[in-house]
């Protein structure tokens, strides 16, 4: 379960915004978070709580194929993405790295920058708890459950692995 | 149901007879790519898990493109883990200053991907060796280093939308202005996680140069892959570059598409893309005039010969206006020793433009050309976001190298029909 205050982006937020590329020459996390959003939210560095949600608009993360965009948003603080649609590398590379994301048309639709909500990432379920409002996410397919599971794809792939 | 050209290559790597839309496979890969900014983070993920051997050492390419030569210590340091790794598993396909070229421009060059393959890159233009008839898509760095360590990586099969192209391009219109036009038409998520296959009579009268730039901005909106058939100018092109076989797939007659778009070739007018989506595109007559500060010929979409070619015809005898910074940046070595042989750099010097040395460089806002607050740029690169260049409020337009040319001479948004060639 997560539970923060809530962020909230447009559509196409591209990975040029989440993290520019004249930061990309240091790829430590805590760096990158530092300059998260920077470019269309200054004071996102500033406000962001651990727990705190963030909530874009369609093909959130396109542009660069950079893994450094989610990276920078869980160092930020941030536990989790809800968007309507997201951009697909952006999708690999958080599934990947075992960063939870929800694919959710009405949520991303409907809560607004500053609403609490609660999210369970396992059934999919988020919670507007300022409005009471309740919103169910795509289900992932089971083969990305599985990689979700064991924590990202390296450790998907050393189990399996392991379990041979 | 038959396939489309994408899930033929798909299924012949997997091992299947047929896949369908939506079915989640996994696929050998051909070729694994890195550079410079997503490399290091792969290497990582890659010693973090406990790998010990990659898979193969010949289908790996490491490419240090970005920040190079290094523009400072920070991006000297993740050269330097991506060089040592390669050192550590010795890389055959292993690209450094002097040699290197920007990666999506090098690999078709140099014969590293051809036809039928199955390629992942940890880059997001990976996309553009569709022109030569494969599957090629780009991933993230953890992605890299499963595909490094296990030759193998996952992929939902897509869906696809069927891109009809007729007629033949006038000149001064090159392939940049038919992927500006079309993602202009379907818009920066129109494509996503679908295939483009770009089919029709048009296709035989599109140069390599112009479907790789085609194929490299497929990404833009928002595909997992955009892809060529295999036609004679394709083998032509591999002929004496690509030395595993050649393998054509095509899609079968049957095959499903969720939607046809067409484009007439014929009646394409030079278009740009303005601040802040390449969908964002304006024919260039409809913004004549808007004053620059910088003009960027080059990058993995239009930093090839025809390229640079295109650009000459426009800048040859005549001068960069006064105020407007021109840089050209041939996209590898080859091109830039050949840009040489023709006089084409003998052209860009005298007109008064900056020649560079391979780099991607100004496009990400890398080095090499960032801009400062107000400024804005015409330049044949990929995206326009917001403080992708420089400063979150410089602007860039994106542009083919005709127009690009014809703006650099005239200091503001220009027509190459206006110009006296």
């Amino acid at each position: 379960m997560y539970q923060g205050t809530a962020f909230k982006y447009g559509d196409n937020v591209d990975t040029d915004v989440i993290i520019p590329a004249r930061y990309l020459n240091a790829p430590s996390a805590e760096e990158l978070a530092k300059h998260c959003m920077e470019d269309i939210d200054v004071d996102f560095v500033k406000e962001v709580k651990k727990g705190d949600i963030m909530v874009g608009g369609e093909n959130f993360g396109c542009g660069s194929s950079r893994e450094h965009a989610p990276i920078a948003i869980r160092a930020s603080g941030i536990s989790c993405v809800i968007a309507a649609s997201f951009a697909r590398i952006f999708y690999r590379n958080a599934i990947n790295i075992g960063f939870p994301i929800l694919e959710c048309p009405e949520a991303a639709a409907r809560i607004k920058k500053g609403d609490a909500v609660t999210v369970d990432a396992d059934k999919g379920i988020i919670k507007n708890e300022t409005t009471g409002e309740v919103f169910h996410a795509t289900p992932f397919p089971a083969f990305i459950n599985r990689i979700i599971e064991n924590g990202g794809l390296l450790p998907y792939l050393v189990n399996k692995e392991a379990g041979k | 149901m038959g396939m489309t050209m994408t899930q033929k290559i798909l299924a012949a790597h997997a091992g299947l007879s047929a896949v369908k839309a939506g079915d989640l496979i996994e696929a050998k890969l051909d070729i694994v790519l890195g550079n410079d900014v997503t490399t290091p983070v792969a290497v990582d993920v890659f010693d973090k898990a406990g790998f010990t051997r990659v898979f193969d050492k010949d289908k790996i390419a490491i490419v240090l493109d970005h920040y190079t030569p290094c523009k400072d210590i920070k991006s000297a340091e993740l050269c330097k883990t991506a060089r040592e790794f390669a050192k550590r598993f010795d890389i055959t396909h292993f690209y450094d200053v002097g040699a290197v070229g920007i990666e999506h421009a090098l690999l078709p060059e140099k014969g590293i991907v051809g036809p039928g393959d199955c390629i992942i890159g940890a880059d997001s233009h990976t996309c553009t060796y569709g022109a030569l008839g494969a599957f090629s898509t780009g991933v993230g760095s953890t992605d890299m280093a499963a595909g490094m360590a296990t030759g193998e990586n996952w992929f939902k099969v897509p869906s696809a939308i069927k891109v009809v192209l007729k007629g033949k391009l006038q000149p001064f219109v090159s392939g940049k202005d038919v992927i500006l036009h079309l993602i202009g038409m379907i818009g920066v998520d129109g494509a996503l996680y679908k295939s483009l296959e770009f089919v029709g009579e048009g296709v035989s009268a599109l140069t390599m140069d112009d479907r790789f730039s085609i194929a490299n901005m497929a990404i833009e909106a928002g595909a997992k892959n955009g892809i060529f058939p295999v036609d004679e100018q394709t083998m032509a092109y591999v002929k004496d570059r690509f030395t595993r076989p050649v393998r054509v797939f095509e899609a079968d007659a049957d095959a499903e598409y969720e939607r046809e778009v067409i484009i007439d070739l014929d009646t394409l007018k030079p278009t740009v893309a303005l601040p802040h989506l390449p969908s964002n595109t304006k024919t260039v007559d409809e913004v004549k005039g808007m004053p620059i500060d910088q003009v960027v010929i080059g990058s993995c979409t239009n930093g090839r010969i025809g390229d640079l070619r295109a650009a000459a015809a426009i800048l040859k005898g005549k001068k960069v206006a006064k105020g407007v910074r021109c840089i050209v940046i041939p996209a590898t070595e080859e091109v830039y020793l050949q840009s040489i042989k023709e006089g084409l750099t003998q052209i860009f010097i005298e007109a008064g433009c900056a020649v560079s040395t391979p780099t991607c460089g100004p496009c990400l806002g890398g080095h090499m050309g960032c801009m400062a607050a107000g400024e804005r740029a015409v330049a044949t690169t990929n995206r326009n976001f917001v403080g992708r260049m420089g400063h979150v409020k410089s602007e860039v337009i994106l542009a083919s190298p005709a127009v690009a040319a014809a703006s650099a001479v005239a200091g503001a948004i220009a027509s190459p029909y206006d110009m006296e060639v």
